[in-house]
């Protein structure tokens, strides 16, 4: 089985006012497995969140290659890039981003609506997932009526409901007080401990990447750290 | 697939109510606008086409020719050229299926207390067959009585109503500048003729009558105009024809000449009055489209604000794996919703508004299915045209800009 991951010399640029300015991503090569736990760490502009974009593809890079569970999607059309998306990835954002007129179980099921999913089956799926984050009494509620904690479940349960290969967290608990941080970082722990999901996370926060067992730090659009780190309890 | 994004479409309506009812009400207004203008154009091409089936079909008019006194031109029939033997003669053309002369008068009419002015019209029975006139009441005159020059009449509605109020005139006796006349019918009502006067204020009495006992005629023996019916609308351009080379040869008029009458087409003239209401009707219903076409400029400038409020809303949607084509017919069912209900509700408003208009100023009007088709379709055309734009808006967002949104 080939890595879930294989990125080549990824290069990203931006063109501001008709000139470009200095590569955001000089050159990325990494390799991530299947099942893998990644925490991404870097300052702000170190290329973190461009690395993240791409991963997600949400955005294209201007030069290298990414192959993602088996084929290469650099070039890929905006549509097809959605495929991939919808297949294969789920996203947990620092602010949550739940719909605010969909009720819970709805915001869990959205994903399923694009991936073209029967009515009654996206409501079971979503059910189940609701579940397995510990929210069945609030799938009715609207993501207002919930703490910071209790979205940001919904927001990993919405992540998980295609059952995606690769979950990517960007700063997921950046709003959240460090006693919730614990618990979701728990639950990120145990889905990818328990079901084998592959997970990559940017912080900023060293508690926080530390329960991820691979640890990768950017500075100035490349890779200067990249450890194995002894599973904490 | 469709299917499901209209339930969100639906959802994102619902959330908005007040936005959603005012941007549909511009479209209430243009459609309710359009059917109520294309009721009252229609009606009154239905008014028109009624008088010229009143009229008569495939009727031609001949008048006598043009005076000149001293210089000054007079109107046609000032020389009184047409007899009732070239009535006969052209009635005989084989593309001229009945010709009858005419003499019209006003006068005044008197019976018992009550007295009217109206047109008297002395001519032959056959003129109630060319202009398609039954009898209400009693019969119409008979040649003996256009031989003997027999002292009877037929009036026409309004005549009647306003000499006899609602009791039947048949069997009276009324004065015509002083002779007395037998009423024998009463004829049907007619309406309005198209130049707008009321074809039913009329009598009509036996041409010989006229001529020698009740019009003081300086020429004797001829008519003021002869109506002539071909026997269809393909020929009435060769009956035309005809007309005039008999009646040149009866005139004794040289190659050359000038005629001492005219043949005019009533058919073409009423022809051109259909034409005219047609085109009115066009104009109402094209400024009343005006409307409409607000009303969709409503629904852009509404989809383009509400396309900038959510999107961070897209940009979730494209995360979680919507292609642009969701987000598209997203937006764009939005716009159709808008469109086709308020196009529901301006239907049902503008036969409203067409019925109450109808009653309240007693206008024809026709509502077709054809008008209520078209508005509709005109309305989702334009939910399309002007959803089209925002939505394409919200389809080519980047993801990675809309999640940025703020």
């Amino acid at each position: 089985m080939p890595a879930l991951i294989r990125l080549a010399r990824i290069v990203k640029r931006y063109v501001i006012y008709g000139q470009e300015a200095q590569p955001v991503l000089q050159g990325i090569d990494l390799i991530i497995e299947r099942g893998e736990f990644v925490a991404i760490m870097g300052a702000s502009g170190s290329g973190k969140s461009t690395l993240m974009n791409i991963l997600g593809c949400l955005d294209r890079p201007s030069g290298g290659d990414y192959v993602l569970d088996g084929r290469n999607i650099s070039d890929l059309e905006p549509d097809q890039l959605a495929a991939v998306r919808s297949r294969l990835i789920g996203f947990v954002f620092q602010s949550f981003n739940l719909l605010p007129r969909l009720d819970v179980v709805d915001n869990v099921a959205l994903p399923l609506l694009y991936a073209g999913v029967a009515h009654r089956e996206r409501r079971r799926r979503a059910d189940a997932m609701l579940h397995r984050v510990g929210l069945t009494e609030y799938a009715t509620r609207f993501p207002n009526q919930l703490s910071g904690g209790q979205q940001q479940r919904v927001a990993i349960a919405r992540a998980l409901v295609n059952g995606p290969s690769l979950l990517l967290a960007d700063e997921p608990t950046g709003n959240l007080d460090s006693e919730t941080s614990r618990d979701i970082m728990a639950l990120f722990a145990d889905l990818n401990r328990d079901e084998n999901i592959t997970l990559v996370l940017v912080t900023h926060e060293l508690d926080i990447a530390n329960y991820a067992r691979r640890l990768i730090r950017l500075r100035d659009g490349r890779v200067v750290e990249d450890r194995t780190m002894d599973r904490s309890p | 697939m469709i299917a499901q994004l209209l339930g969100e479409s639906l959802r994102a309506l619902r959330a908005n109510r007040l936005r959603t009812g005012l941007t549909m009400l511009g479209i209430i207004i243009g459609v309710a606008a359009v059917i109520v203008m294309l009721a009252v154009g229609q009606g009154a091409q239905f008014m028109v086409s009624s008088a010229i089936a009143s009229m008569g079909s495939n009727l031609l008019v001949i008048l006598s020719g043009a005076s000149t006194s001293g210089g000054a031109r007079m109107g046609f029939g000032t020389v009184p050229t047409l007899t009732a033997a070239d009535a006969a003669a052209i009635a005989e053309l084989p593309r001229v299926s009945a010709a009858v002369p005419a003499i019209p008068e006003t006068a005044q009419i008197v019976y018992g207390p009550s007295n009217w002015s109206t047109s008297v019209i002395g001519t032959t029975p056959g003129f109630l067959d060319i202009r398609a006139w039954p009898l209400a009441e009693g019969a119409s005159f008979t040649e003996a009585d256009l031989r003997s020059g027999g002292r009877v009449v037929l009036l026409g509605r309004t005549t009647a109503s306003n000499l006899f109020g609602p009791t039947s005139p048949l069997g009276k006796t009324i004065r015509i500048k002083s002779s007395p006349f037998l009423v024998v019918g009463v004829l049907a009502a007619k309406g309005q003729s198209l130049d707008g006067r009321d074809q039913d204020d009329v009598a009509i009495i036996p041409l010989t009558t006229a001529q020698r006992k009740v019009f003081g005629n300086p020429f004797p023996g001829t008519v003021r105009f002869i109506l002539a019916q071909a026997r269809s609308q393909d020929v009435m351009a060769n009956a035309e024809r005809e007309i005039g080379d008999l009646l040149r040869q009866r005139h004794r008029i040289r190659a050359g000449q000038e005629d001492d009458f005219t043949v005019r087409n009533l058919t073409a003239l009423a022809e051109a009055a259909a034409a005219s209401t047609r085109i009115m009707s066009i104009m109402l219903g094209s400024i009343a489209s005006v409307s409409l076409l607000v009303g969709g400029i409503g629904i852009m400038n509404i989809m383009l604000v509400s396309v900038t409020e959510r999107t961070r809303e897209i940009g979730i949607r494209l995360a979680v794996g919507a292609r642009r084509q969701d987000i598209l017919w997203q937006f764009l069912l939005e716009a159709l919703i808008i469109s086709l209900a308020g196009s529901v509700i301006g239907v049902a408003l503008g036969v409203g508004a067409t019925r109450g208009l109808a009653a309240a100023l007693e206008m024809p009007t026709v509502i077709t299915a054809w008008s209520v088709g078209l508005s509709f379709a005109v309305a989702a055309a334009v939910g399309i045209f002007f959803g089209f734009y925002p939505a394409r808006k919200a389809a080519d967002l980047s993801p990675i800009e809309a999640l940025r949104y703020q």
